[in-house]
């Protein structure tokens, strides 16, 4: 049943509307209770009835200008003015207030004019209700005071900045009005607050940063800022809007740090430099932190990081150069240089190795760094030796201490780790391969101490890091000696079972595969009758399971013990076997010139020479010699010393050895030249046809892991396979060569 | 080879309707007959004794330059010695048949050898000529130096200075190889002198060659 409904008419609905506004004002005040729900209803049908009667008394957009009159009125009349005379404290109080009653305001009335919003306002594309209210609210109060609003807010802030507590909930919420003035933007809270706020945040921390540079030395600076910085954070979290924190954060960052980011670095007494020197851990993590939020902000650090390692190393260089050029024995400078710098190498390497993970987050830019520095001067000679050399010198003292149960199992693996990883730093690996096979070998047929365990775990370490063909000759020289053990057994059975093979000399043979061994130099030497024997022997029994292999005896590295039956008691003399067949000529003679013993024995005069000097003019004068000076002439002669008296009944008669470092650099730049020449027609076979620039870098590649070449090597060594017409210049293209089938 | 010139052409058509070509069957002969002239009579090659003769009767230094062209142009095979068949080639191809006109047919022969297409084959040949010995691919420095002067000189006569005295006073290399030689020729035709701005040692060159700009630089 439709009831007869009233026309409203626009004067007296303005009325009732506008009465129904002052309630509602007087119930915002608190100073009424709320709307009854017959007045609510009254006044949602007043503008029912307006917003649909028929035409000429439909008053819709009457309806709606008075909407907006009503909340331009109320805060051209009510708010503005009572927010004009608070100041301070009180002011952003009112502010949050005056928003807050807006909103309910706007809450309420949207109710009244509820049907007009839901069919009036889009039917004429108009802004809805609330569009309305707001931008009332904008023009009429927002905007006239933000200017004060923003000032007081950053003056608060700065407050709390210099350490006055603040109320944080205010703040709060008088920034929450300028997000939700913006409607569906936040631009006013980012031109009208944010830009504004982080300009005077610049501002702020540019004068401290002034004020400190004054008073605070660079780690104590470092460590102000770090806290500030951490305090923005944190304030940007509890009161602002959360895009506000990263751009606060950089700001800051910029003003404190990397606009001072020269001065802090390069600081003569406390820059990055006398930090890395001092070893002030936590400050150098700190500004690798400050710097690391920036990008590429570490890079200048690592810099001078790799410089700071290299002049270490280049000093350790110089001690180390300086320590052996006082020294004049050979021997002796490789020891000490072993010693002096491998080990400090490695301790410098661990040292850096420490500080990138505790100062610098592991990151892979100190890393290189420090593989720079350490390429630098790990490639470098000292006194006349590689840095392969002493490598291996150094692998060889750890391995035989090992043996010698010097260092335990563990102290062994730990410090050929070590040395392993600096190996990588080393350019001429083939070098250091080669010097370590040499000592290897000495190890193997010399070293009573021997531990296989250990041999064998240096090798797969070595393995792992430079590949299977590096290790594999040192592989098979292992094999030998176990092999040899067990055929020496055999050889053993195989004289006891063979009765007129019985003699008191006792022959102990090493067969050793001859592409596995470095080259040892061997003397020609006319062994006596007895050990001849006992050579022809072994070749019997040797051809006898072994039909094809050839056996080339080095008596230079064999070992004897000899019984001199000196007039006080038998010693025991454990000699080299040129030392031994030299004394078993007195078997026969009691004394011997130097003619006498070169022509029996075949020897030739420099071998001669220190065999007899080991004899007759070092620590154990086994022999006689006149003259008794120091010196061996070819006018010598030699006489058995039956007098001699030592004091032990054995004992170990050295001979100085011959020059061998030459020997293995020499041996090592030809197999490079074989090696490149390898490379080249192995590259070139492949891809037939390539630019000179291109066949240097693949050949480069192919060799790196083994050495570096030198690019006028390879250039010679294309020159010469052209020569050997394996390539030939391409006759159309400059630069190019062909491969020659 | 050159087609035949006006004036034999005209004698040859001559000839041609009466027979058989006797005009140029007698450049032939009179040819064979300069041949003896100069050639050993027992072995039948002009040996280094006639080539000088030759020379002198030219009024050219055995030495010179145009005597190697001349050898090119016959195609000779071994040096100081002429062929039957050689000085056949050549001749005939100069169109000469007597010394006059040997003589002056020298200037277009130069002309000739000079030309960017034929250098590039003459100048190789020069090198190969003087390989003394079947199995040898490399000259000695000093013979290499005179025949850089020969061959180079003229047309590049700083670089070949320089060059002869940079290859004197190192003593890396005691012989060169043709690739070396060729590689002369290269750095002649493409690098700036004596600015050398444009050569770069990280492309082919030779090694001799990097060291020769290396040790120029220096001074």
């Amino acid at each position: 049943m439709l009831k007869d409904r009233k026309l409203v008419l626009l004067d007296d609905g303005r009325r009732n509307l506008l009465a129904g506004v002052a309630q509602l004002k007087r119930i915002l005040d608190g100073e009424e209770g709320s709307f009854s729900a017959e007045q609510y209803i009254h006044l949602y049908t007043a503008i029912y009835d307006m917003c649909t009667q028929a035409s000429p008394h439909l008053y819709s957009q009457q309806l709606y200008e008075l909407y907006k009159e009503v909340f331009d009125d109320h805060n051209r009349s009510t708010v503005l003015p009572s927010l004009m005379e608070k100041h301070g404290e009180f002011l952003l109080r009112e502010f949050v207030q005056s928003w807050e009653k807006h909103k309910l305001m706007a809450k309420w009335l949207n109710r009244f004019f509820n049907y007009m919003d839901r069919f009036y306002v889009p039917q004429k594309r108009l802004d809805p209700l609330e569009e309305v209210g707001r931008k009332s609210f904008v023009e009429l109060v927002f905007d006239k005071l933000k200017s004060r609003v923003t000032s007081m807010v950053i003056g608060v802030i700065d407050d709390e900045r210099e350490g006055q507590l603040i109320d944080r909930a205010l703040l709060k919420n008088v920034l929450q009005v300028y997000v939700e003035v913006g409607g569906t933007s936040i631009d006013f809270y980012n031109v009208d607050f944010e830009q504004p706020f982080l300009k005077g945040t610049a501002d702020y921390y540019s004068k401290k940063a002034q004020t400190w540079n004054f008073d605070k030395t660079c780690p104590e600076y470092m460590i102000k800022a770090e806290e500030c910085i951490q305090k923005e954070k944190e304030r940007a979290a509890s009161y602002l809007h959360s895009t506000t924190e990263p751009k606060l954060f950089e700001d800051a960052l910029f003003e404190l740090i990397i606009r001072h980011e020269e001065e802090i670095m390069n600081n003569e007494n406390y820059g990055c430099r006398v930090l890395l020197c001092e070893e002030k851990t936590d400050d150098l993590a700190r500004m690798f932190r400050l710097f690391s939020v920036v990008k590429d902000g570490v890079l200048p650090i690592s810099r001078i990081f790799q410089e700071h390692v290299n002049k270490e190393g280049m000093s350790l260089l110089k001690h180390a150069t300086d320590a052996a050029s006082r020294e004049k024995d050979e021997k002796e400078i490789v020891g000490l240089l072993e010693q002096g710098f491998v080990k400090n190498a490695i301790e410098l390497h661990d040292k850096y190795i420490a500080c990138i993970t505790n100062c610098f987050q592991d990151k892979t830019v100190f890393h290189k760094a420090l593989r720079q520095a350490f390429e630098v001067f790990c490639n470098k000679d000292i006194a006349g030796c590689s840095s392969a050399e002493l490598f291996a010198a150094y692998c060889d003292t750890i391995i035989r201490k090992g043996g010698s149960e010097k260092l335990s199992d563990e102290a062994v693996e730990e410090a050929l780790d070590k040395v392993v990883k600096l190996l990588s730093y080393i350019n001429d690996k083939d070098l250091f391969g080669e010097f370590y096979r040499k000592k290897l070998g000495k190890r193997l047929l010399f070293e009573r101490n021997r531990n296989d365990e250990h041999e064998k775990m240096v090798l797969s370490k070595l393995k792992r890091f430079f590949g299977a063909v590096f290790t594999s000759k040192m592989e098979g020289m292992i094999n030998d000696i176990a092999l040899s053990k067990e055929h020496q057994s055999d050889f053993e059975e195989y004289i006891s079972n063979n009765s007129e093979l019985k003699s008191p000399v006792y022959l102990n043979v090493t067969v050793m595969t001859s592409g596995h061994w470095p080259n040892f130099k061997n003397y020609d030497i006319n062994l006596p009758s007895d050990m001849v024997k006992y050579v022809e022997i072994f070749k019997v029994y040797y051809h006898s399971y072994k039909k094809q292999r050839k056996l080339t005896w080095i008596y230079s590295l064999g070992s004897c013990i000899v019984i001199g039956r000196f007039d006080a008691k038998p010693v025991e003399l454990f000699l080299n076997t040129y030392q031994s067949a030299l004394l078993l000529l007195f078997n026969e003679a009691d004394r011997l010139s130097y003619s006498e013993i070169v022509t029996q024995l075949k020897l030739s005069d420099d071998d001669a020479v220190r065999v007899l000097h080991s004899l007759s003019c070092a620590k154990y004068k086994i022999l006689n010699k006149e003259p008794s000076n120091i010196s061996i002439s070819p006018n010598d002669v030699f006489e058995f010393n039956s007098g001699f008296t030592p004091r032990s009944r054995r004992i170990k008669v050295p001979v100085p050895p011959a020059e061998e470092k030459k020997r293995v650099v020499e041996a090592v730049h030809k197999d490079r030249k074989c090696a490149i020449d390898a490379s080249i027609v192995r590259i070139m076979k492949s891809r037939k046809v390539m630019s000179h620039q291109h066949l240097v870098s693949e050949c480069l590649e192919q060799l790196n892991r083994t050495f570096k070449p030198d690019i006028t090597a390879i250039k010679r060594s294309i020159e010469s396979l052209i020569q050997k017409e394996y390539l030939r210049r391409d006759s159309e293209t400059a630069n190019t060569y062909r491969y020659v089938a | 080879m050159r087609r035949s010139s006006k004036k034999s052409s005209s004698s040859s058509a001559a000839a041609a309707t009466a027979g058989p070509t006797r005009g140029v069957s007698k450049e032939i002969e009179r040819i064979d007959q300069l041949f003896c002239t100069y050639a050993d009579s027992s072995s039948s090659v002009i040996d280094p004794e006639g080539i000088e003769m030759l020379c002198s009767h030219l009024e050219v230094p055995h030495t010179d330059v145009r005597i190697l062209m001349l050898a090119w142009k016959m195609g000779c095979e071994k040096q100081g010695y002429f062929t039957l068949d050689e000085w056949r080639t050549g001749l005939k191809a100069l169109r000469a048949d007597s010394i006059s006109k040997l003589k002056k047919a020298f200037p277009e022969l130069v002309q000739e050898v000079t030309r960017p297409s034929n250098f590039q084959d003459f100048y190789p040949y020069a090198f190969r000529y003087c390989l003394t010995e079947d199995k040898k691919k490399c000259i000695e420095i000093p013979v290499a130096c005179e025949l850089l002067n020969l061959v180079l000189g003229l047309q590049f006569h700083p670089q070949v200075d320089k060059l002869i005295n940079y290859l004197k006073y190192q003593n890396e290399y005691k012989v060169i190889n043709m690739d070396q030689w060729m590689g002369f020729l290269r750095f002649c035709n493409e690098i700036n002198f004596p600015s050398l701005d444009n050569y770069d040692s990280d492309l082919a060159w030779p090694l001799i060659l990097d060291n020769f700009v290396e040790w120029l630089r220096e001074k």
